[in-house]
């Protein structure tokens, strides 16, 4: 199977990578924010294509990233911000795996509790949160109890 | 679950059968149940970062009618905390010198956090020590709310079913966000009487709402007093207000008054957790009605069985 996605495919908007993760499906808008927050645009070649057409979506983000070959609990935390998105292994050029997201149940130490009173604000304490629902996704800071929709969650730095 | 060790964080934490465990507990204390055999030789350390007068004194007396010693402070005034220690630090020195902890806290979250540190430490292989909420920010007042239901089902002979009005300030108020949560296990049907700005927050709402609670929400206190079996006042704290202009806007915006309360059913009880300012008038403290008194008394009870249960001298 080609590793190309369509995006890349109809009039090479993003260029295609030999080796490397493509997460495709993100929301419009959220490729920025998952990249940073899955530390991808410290050093590796990062690609984001942003309102790209799709034919499921309407439009949709994308990120290629080369060399890189994301963890389960990364895909996770993806999750948290792009419910469906897709996550493509590509291996010499070739889709060797393709990966639906899943929510995570526990997200440590990335998010920001939106409570200003909360333990996790005032003092050094590494936040945990806690998907309370799953659609619309939404999270539970384990300390204060305070709920934000996923697509309101703040990241750390 | 048992309750040797165990952290009292949320009342959330605690099922129906948990609750009737420790109101079975504090009725045998009441009853002539208190010996200071049960806690003798033990310490509880009162962490008082906020001030308090019913808490930190019914925790105290308590811990004293079962034998326990305690070591305290009220105010950090004197402390290191002044110095920039963290919670952290404290709980990880004072959880060498006691045997349980009872912390009220001005953050949000502070009471789950002191309990992790001490649980980490008993994975280093040190005692856990159990803590205890005694209030943590805008958050939870888990001992108040089981001090609140053991009040209510005294004076009406059950909690299950009833008709329960919150009123005043329900967003910043940890008293009333504990006692909606647990009101929903006993399948009451809940009033919230509040300005729009100090509604329940929605986190509260959509918990209750999750779990089918009949909830419904109002500005003044005359929608619903003829109809609830218990009104539940609340004070509008000035101190968790951000901003002073919004405190002022809110500030003596209900009173109940002993004539106020010619429109309650004759069952009624009126409760507050205290300390009121001007939100229950002085001549309604003689309607034979008002039970907040009484239920400041209860903390005793309550807060006796819990150490009781936690520290292993009930089991």
């Amino acid at each position: 199977m080609n590793a190309h996605t369509d995006g890349a495919k109809k009039g090479m908007i993003v260029s295609p990578i030999e080796n490397g993760t493509v997460i495709d499906h993100l929301p419009p808008g959220r490729a920025v924010r998952i990249a940073r927050m899955l530390g991808l645009t410290e050093g590796a070649v990062v690609i984001i294509g942003q309102n790209l057409k799709s034919t499921k979506y309407g439009r949709k983000d994308l990120i290629k990233v080369e060399n890189r070959f994301l963890t389960d609990e990364e895909c996770s935390r993806i999750a948290l911000f792009a419910p469906n998105a897709t996550v493509n292994i590509i291996r010499d050029s070739e889709l060797v795996e393709k990966r639906k997201v899943s929510i995570p149940d526990v997200v440590e130490g990335i998010a920001v509790c939106s409570n200003a009173n909360c333990i996790t604000n005032k003092e050094p304490v590494p936040t945990r949160m806690v998907t309370v629902s799953r659609s619309p996704v939404t999270i539970a800071c384990h300390y204060c109890g305070y709920e934000v929709k996923a697509e309101d969650l703040r990241l750390r730095g | 679950m048992g309750f040797m060790n165990r952290d009292i964080i949320s009342i959330r934490d605690f099922t129906r059968e948990d609750l009737d465990r420790v109101f079975g507990v504090a009725r045998r204390l009441e009853s002539g149940g208190y010996d200071r055999a049960i806690l003798h030789g033990k310490r509880v350390s009162l962490l008082f970062y906020e001030p308090s007068t019913r808490t930190r004194l019914s925790f105290q007396a308590a811990a004293q009618s079962l034998g326990a010693d305690t070591v305290w402070f009220a105010g950090v005034e004197g402390t290191s905390v002044m110095k920039g220690e963290t919670l952290k630090d404290t709980i990880e020195t004072v959880a060498n010198y006691v045997d349980a902890i009872v912390i009220r806290h001005p953050y949000d979250g502070a009471a789950r956090w002191a309990a992790e540190i001490t649980s980490r430490r008993a994975e280093r292989g040190e005692r856990k020590i159990p803590v205890i909420n005694g209030g943590d920010g805008r958050n939870e007042h888990p001992t108040q709310t089981m001090l609140d239901l053991y009040t209510i089902a005294q004076s009406q002979g059950r909690i299950d079913g009833l008709t329960i009005a919150m009123v005043g300030d329900l967003k910043y108020g940890r008293t009333v966000h504990s006692l909606a949560y647990a009101l929903g296990m006993y399948g009451c049907r809940i009033r919230l009487v509040a300005p729009d700005q100090l509604q329940m927050p929605p986190h509260v709402l959509s918990y209750l709402s999750s779990r089918g609670v009949e909830c419904t929400l109002h500005t003044s206190i005359e929608e619903v007093i003829g109809e609830v079996d218990i009104l539940y006042m609340t004070r509008i704290q000035k101190e968790r207000f951000p901003d002073e202009n919004e405190y002022n806007r809110v500030r003596g915006l209900y009173r109940v008054t002993r004539k106020a309360l010619q429109a309650a059913k004759p069952t009624m009880r009126l409760m507050h957790p205290l300390p009121r300012v001007d939100e229950i008038s002085v001549d309604a403290d003689e309607d034979p009605r008002s039970c907040y008194f009484k239920q400041a008394g209860n903390g005793v009870p309550i807060r006796a069985a819990l150490l009781a249960m936690v520290l292993g001298g009930i089991s």
